[in-house]
């Protein structure tokens, strides 16, 4: 354990710098995108600090505003979109499929720094005055404001490149760099969601890119594309932006699902339920979600019949992920539980995803969607599905994978102290939320009737709890780093070929090339002592 | 049980159509309920029962049922398509103002909503309708996109800049319904209300003869801080001295106002009705020309009271 790994193989920072060691690109994705996620979260108590009492609690209308965009730009731009794919997704892919490293090394390294730049120019924004337009940038407003809009544009074409260099490098790799014996329905699911990840990456991402540079060419060159001044059609671009945005939500959740299918058979001790089902609904997730960009827009003004086939269609995504779900408890059916740190986050997921995804079933269905179109209804809906589904299983892959990254287990007492405060405080945030969307209360809003005030605060309180949680896991995560290395190379029992290597791994990931002879999740295969065994 | 969570959940019923759009809800609301307590109590269950100390029975491992799989698949699906059916079935009706409508003309703009009647009559923020009668509003807005949103009626609509849309209501509730922008347009959005009054076919053809207020008998001044709020001048100018989009109405009267092109003005009454009806003729140093015109909106009488109502304000 404490030999040469490729944490120690070499060292200072210029070693980092120029790494092409997939497992360094993903441990500098992993603080990178945690740093961006504690500033969206201050951003975030900040505007429920806001919403405390109607009317000024501590900053103004303006402020308020400029706030809410970076909370929504930073956590979707900074953090949830390469959380999983690039930074755990980066470290684990090739050591799941027995790989020495991605198939694109420098182009690995080249869409790091594209992150690093990206996020800096969209943080420089902060010391220019902010932007106050939300982060969909909807026009003609996004046109007249003032403020940094030319330069966030810019960033958010250039993590969109990162993104799209992250997901070429997943297909590639996926293709050619099994390890001997690892057909496809022997992969990970983890890799299956990885691969359907990564395939709309890089077919959304590059409408993204168009659409911003289309409104740059407005703000700055006067071109009519959007804004009805200039003979534009300011709803034109929100088919282009949700036609890239509403996929980007797959590209966010998927990962997270990913995650769940690996942590599930692990702390079950069980084969996983319908492996195939799960494989092909990620598949099948991808394809529909390219279809169903419109349901953003049932009071846009759009075509009653476009608003008809997009509604039709959006239930559809609703079949696969229930099917996922349904297949996730039945794994655990006869298994033999264990409830550690993943797997409290797992089952976490499971209740607040089914929750995220059932209230979709409101705003698919048209009639009352119309009511419930930009109210807090909507933003609840989005934080289950986003914060209780992605962001969960993001924390439940650090968990699972912590101790192979860093050689060090954490305080499994205070990971359950701190994944019940989590959540805990995040149903008092958001379930609160529903209940004020359903009455009426719009979101964006600096100002609220009174009516609204005892759920606001319900809901601030709630932001506490779960800023208090997440505190607590920063401080016991960044403890064990201080603990001497500690973690076996197989903590979890895990049969997946992470766990057959040294933790952290060697530079080289593997000692020999694995040569793959089963499924994944052959708990089946392994009695109760040997899984125990591995364990040593 | 149904009435109690449609109370707890959604606001009043202002129309026939909310009560439909509320059926919906509802159902959806159990159908929520039903699947999470499936879940959850599966899981529990499970978690419990099949905990790893406990050492129950565990059997061999089945990781494939395909008729679970279908039915797990095709029961979704059926009740999806039902959804489907009856949110679309809601929407069509919506969607379809009748023939014989009263038609309002709506223009949105930051941060106040304008309506003008068929016999000319305009007023702001403030939507006079009959009850019982179909009422279509052809919206338009004059700068970014605002939406139209009567929480008590289930309905919203996009307005936007360049293009009419529409919405069409019946109101089975006499009384005031609040209106709310529920698309982001700036500092002012949160501050952007309306109040629809439904009222009897009578008091409402009364109100229409009558030019909209009864407001004649009101002393100016008075008048004046009604005028404030209800075409929202509150959401631009304070009271307090404190910097708002627009400046403070505190102390303005009589003083010096340097103006953005370096001239230096008084703030007499010829200035401040100038402001009122020209608002870009002279704009004071330090704010955006973004205020917009009252020209033809306000009656002579309503000018001469918002200024005696500024002059209060010392």
């Amino acid at each position: 354990m404490t030999g040469r790994n490729y944490l120690n193989e070499r060292r200072g920072l210029w070693s980092w710098l120029t790494t092409r060691d997939h497992k360094r690109i993903g441990v500098m994705y992993l603080w990178s995108t945690l740093l961006a996620f504690f500033l969206g979260g201050v951003f975030a108590l900040l505007i429920r600090l806001e919403l405390l009492t109607p009317g000024k609690t501590v900053m103004s209308a303006d402020t308020y505003n400029k706030m809410f965009t970076l909370h929504g730009a930073v956590m979707i731009f900074l953090f949830i979109i390469p959380s999983i794919p690039a930074a755990l997704g980066n470290f684990v892919l090739p050591l799941l499929l027995g790989a020495k490293d991605v198939a694109f090394p420098r182009l690995n390294l080249a869409s790091y720094y594209l992150y690093l730049a990206g996020a800096l120019m969209a943080l420089a924004t902060l010391a220019m005055g902010g932007i106050d337009t939300g982060w969909t940038f909807y026009t003609p407003y996004s046109t007249s404001t003032g403020g940094a809009v030319n330069l966030v544009t810019l960033a958010v074409f250039v993590l969109g490149f990162s993104s799209i260099f992250t997901g070429i490098n997943f297909i590639a790799t996926v293709h050619k760099l099994r390890a001997p014996g690892m057909s496809w329905f022997r992969m990970p699911l983890f890799v299956w969601g990885m691969y359907a990840t990564a395939v709309i990456q890089i077919l959304a991402t590059p409408v993204l890119g168009i659409t911003v540079l289309l409104l740059l060419m407005e703000r700055l060159l006067g071109i009519g594309i959007f804004d009805p001044k200039l003979g534009g059609d300011p709803v034109l671009f929100q088919h282009f932006f949700w036609f890239y945005s509403h996929p980007a939500v797959y590209i966010m959740i998927l990962p997270g699902m990913a995650i769940i299918s690996e942590v599930i058979p692990v702390f079950s001790r069980r084969p996983i339920f319908g492996y195939r089902a799960i494989a092909f609904s990620s598949v099948a997730i991808a394809g529909v979600s390219f279809l169903v960009w419109g349901h953003h827009m049932f009071v846009s003004g759009q075509s009653v019949l476009a608003s008809a086939i997009f509604s039709f269609l959006t239930f559809l995504v609703a079949i696969p992920s229930a099917v996922k779900v349904f297949n996730w408890v039945a794994t655990m059916y006869r298994g033999s539980i264990s409830l550690q740190a993943p797997m409290l986050y797992a089952i976490s997921f499971l209740l607040l995803f089914a929750i995220g995804g059932l209230t979709g079933l409101f705003l698919g269905a048209l009639a009352t969607d119309v009511h419930l179109h930009d109210t807090y209804f909507v933003v609840a809906h989005f934080h289950y599905v986003m914060m209780g589904g992605t962001v969960i299983a993001f924390l439940a892959g650090l968990h699972y994978w912590w101790p192979k990254m860093f050689g060090r287990m954490y305080s499994e007492r205070w990971s359950r102290v701190a994944a019940a405060l989590i959540f805990v405080g995040f149903n008092a945030t958001f379930l609160a939320q529903f209940v004020m969307g359903s009455r009426g209360m719009p979101r964006r809003y600096y100002n609220y009737l009174p009516e609204f005030q005892p759920l606001h605060i319900l809901s601030t309180a709630g932001s506490w709890v779960l800023a208090l949680g997440l505190l607590i896991m920063a401080g016991y995560l960044l403890a064990s780093l201080r603990r001497r290395p500690d973690a076996p190379p197989n903590p979890w029992g895990g049969l997946t070929l992470e766990w057959q290597t040294g933790s952290p791994p060697p530079t080289h990931n593997f000692e020999r090339t694995p040569r793959v002879e089963g499924g994944p999740y052959d708990f089946h295969l392994v009695s109760e002592e040997a899984a125990a065994g591995r364990q040593r | 049980m149904i009435s109690w969570l449609r109370d707890l959940l959604m606001p009043a019923a202002g129309t026939a159509y909310a009560r439909q759009v509320d059926d919906l809800f509802v159902f959806l609301t159990g159908l929520t309920l039903f699947f999470f307590l499936l879940i959850a109590g599966l899981t529990a269950w499970f978690v419990v029962r099949y905990r790893r100390a406990r050492g129950a029975a565990r059997g061999a491992a089945v990781s494939q049922h395909t008729g679970l799989e279908v039915a797990w698949s095709v029961i979704p699906l059926a009740l999806v398509i039902v959804i489907f059916f009856w949110g679309f079935h809601g929407y069509i009706n919506a969607a379809v103002p009748p023939a014989e409508a009263l038609e309002i003309k709506v223009t949105g703009r930051k941060w106040l909503w304008q309506f003008e009647y068929p016999n000319g009559l305009r007023t702001i923020n403030e939507l006079h309708v009959p009850l019982g009668k179909p009422v279509k509003l052809v919206m338009v807005s004059e700068d970014v996109i605002h939406s139209f949103y009567v929480p008590t009626f289930r309905i919203k609509q996009d307005v936007l800049p360049g293009k009419y849309t529409q919405l069409w209501f019946q109101a089975a509730e006499a009384g005031v319904h609040r209106l709310l922008c529920a698309e982001y347009c700036g500092t002012g959005h949160s501050d952007m209300l309306g109040a629809i009054h439904v009222q009897s076919a009578e008091e409402y053809a009364q109100w229409l003869e009558k030019g909209g207020e009864g407001a004649e008998a009101i002393p100016a001044a008075q008048l004046g801080r009604l005028l404030y709020t209800k075409y929202g001048c509150d959401a631009c100018h304070s009271l307090d001295g404190s910097r708002g989009e627009g400046p403070s109405f505190r102390g303005v009267f009589g003083h010096p106002v340097r103006l953005a092109d370096g001239r230096t003005v008084t703030a007499d009454e010829n200035y401040l009705r100038e402001s009122i009806v020209q608002p870009q003729a002279k704009v004071v140093a330090g704010f955006q020309p973004v205020m917009p015109t009252f020209q033809g909106l306000l009656r002579e009488r309503e000018i001469t009271a918002l200024i005696e109502f500024i002059k209060e304000q010392k």
